[in-house]
């Protein structure tokens, strides 16, 4: 008997769980002001455009060289954001890790930065930097530094509490420095996580960086927003095109370093 | 007699992963050299842009005011704005379940995971503001073009998440209901979907704070409306820096408060 009431209740909250995410769906439906027959209508209606205006001609290729050049420096903004982020964030979760800090106030003042900078979005960082920072590259590169540096921070505190907490407590039985800790230790033990974690920001920034290329008038994200306004929609759809080769072709390098690095 | 040789440490055999590791930290590095010298910043005084933002900071953060909106629009802005981003992860949920079963390699055809899995990294691949531009010219601007372009986005996240977590869903299992005769829909139903539960739930709440930052990037760069949307009124058009104060606070608890949520799912499933 027991076993059937374990099941009848099981199928219970099976059931009210899925009425409440009925109801929530509703209200969000309600509230975002979501046609739903329209949404259904739309797909059809946009594979249909897409295959009629959609795709990359003869006249748009001239345009192949500009587009290149944006990507290559929207990439390399990328970069450049992620691995200065990643270098600052590891200093800052060195100091606020469970394991390496110097004391316990450096831990919270530092959960509670890393928490600031990464959950504001990329997108409202953008907006608050074009105030001081104006159009350029440089509001972009500090806008995904930010959130790039809270995320590091706390990936970063997690590495070091989880995979070098041991080492770190055998070199401080022996005697060992604070910084002979940081290089015999902490640096060779995080190192693969580092990279790897830099990695994975490296390709999530890229995406970030069309978006925040859109919102401060730089790189590949300005350019197809250029293009998308002007109706030039055959160069839209090339530019989105080098978006994917190039995200595709980074995700499989990067995925086949981490594969090597964390083994 | 032969003279004492001299004692050494024997050589650190070659290791494959190290030296790739310092290949890419090297690489990384003069990259980013080149990065700031091609690093373009439009011709603003860096000194005064800095000592401007240690002042916008300051003002945003402590003084933060609604002028153009009140409270009751502010909460309402944050309600379409997190209502965007659960909407778009109940429908990506659907459809990522759906798939994610006919992508999983220890369930699927390899055929049809192959497919599925080619497919979904080319929509993860175009950023979901482009996602949302494309729908836009067929949709309008507004929810719906926001809500089918997040969508796209969010499920081939969620295949690929969710078709990772059955993978790992022990094979010993699906192979005893086999042995037994059981059908597809048993193993699904009864081994597969009930073992990889803990983590489809994490990876649907994970997908859904990103969906809610990502309703926040829509609503400026693609009038998808919302806290966004406000906010890139108070930047662009009204250059108020006390309102984008009262913005970010209202972001940052909700993101906060989901965060909280998320670590203590975590340890619960860890407690497990």
């Amino acid at each position: 008997m027991r076993s059937i009431d374990f099941l009848m209740r099981q199928r219970l909250v099976v059931g009210l769980v899925c009425l409440g995410i009925l109801i929530a769906s509703y209200a969000a439906v309600v509230v975002t002001d979501y046609d739903v027959v329209k949404g259904f209508q739309s797909i059809p209606k946009a594979v249909k455009w897409s295959s009629e205006n959609f795709y990359p001609d003869e006249k748009s290729l001239k345009r192949l060289p500009k587009i290149i050049a944006k990507m290559q420096e929207t990439l390399v903004t990328a970069v450049t954001a992620t691995t200065c982020a990643a270098f600052v964030g590891f200093l800052v979760a060195i100091l606020g890790a469970n394991a390496t800090r110097p004391h316990w106030v450096f831990s919270i003042v530092s959960r509670a930065i890393a928490s600031l900078f990464r959950n504001v979005d990329v997108s409202a960082w953008s907006l608050i930097l074009l105030f001081s920072f104006g159009q350029s590259m440089f509001t972009g590169y500090l806008a995904l530094f930010f959130v790039t540096f809270g995320f590091m921070v706390r990936m970063l505190m997690e590495t070091i509490d989880l995979s070098s907490a041991d080492t770190i407590e055998a070199l401080r039985a022996t005697g060992a420095s604070p910084s002979a800790v940081i290089t015999q230790s902490v640096i060779p033990t995080c190192m693969p996580q580092f990279v790897s974690w830099t990695l994975f920001m490296i390709e999530t920034n890229i995406r970030s960086a069309t978006l925040v290329g859109i919102l401060t008038g730089t790189g590949i994200g300005n350019l197809f927003d250029i293009y998308y306004k002007s109706l030039n929609y055959h160069a839209a759809s090339l530019v989105i095109v080098v978006i994917v080769i190039a995200v595709l072709l980074i995700e499989s390098v990067s995925n086949a370093i981490r594969r090597v690095v964390l083994q | 007699m032969t003279p004492p040789t001299q004692m050494s440490l024997p050589r650190r055999p070659f290791d494959r992963s190290i030296a790739l590791m310092r290949l890419i930290v090297v690489l990384l590095f003069v990259l980013t050299l080149y990065g700031f010298t091609a690093l373009e910043t439009g011709g603003v005084n860096m000194a005064d842009a800095w000592s401007m933002l240690a002042d916008n900071a300051a003002t945003l953060f402590f003084r933060p005011a609604l002028t153009n909106v009140t409270v009751s629009e502010l909460l309402v802005s944050l309600g379409v704005t997190i209502g965007l981003g659960f909407l778009t992860t109940v429908f990506g949920a659907v459809i990522g379940f759906g798939l994610a079963l006919a992508s999983a390699l220890n369930i699927a055809p390899v055929w049809l995971s192959v497919l599925v899995k080619g497919c979904t990294a080319i929509v993860r691949a175009i950023p979901t503001v482009l996602w949302v531009l494309i729908f836009a010219v067929s949709a309008g601007l507004g929810s719906v073009a926001a809500v089918l372009g997040m969508t796209f986005h969010s499920a081939g996240y969620l295949i690929k998440a969710y078709a990772e977590s059955f993978e790992d869903v022990d094979a010993g299992s699906i192979e005893a209901l086999r042995a037994g005769g059981a059908d597809w829909w048993h193993i699904v139903g009864q081994v597969v979907t009930p073992s990889a539960m803990p983590a489809l739930i994490s990876w649907t709440f994970l997908r859904f704070e990103i969906n809610f930052s990502t309703a926040i990037a829509m609503g400026a760069a693609a009038g998808a409306g919302g806290i966004g949307f406000d906010m890139f009124m108070a930047s662009g058009f009204y250059l108020n820096i006390r309102e984008m104060g009262a913005f970010t606070y209202a972001i940052l608890i909700f993101a906060v408060i989901m965060e909280l949520i998320a670590t203590r799912l975590q340890t619960r499933q860890s407690h497990r």
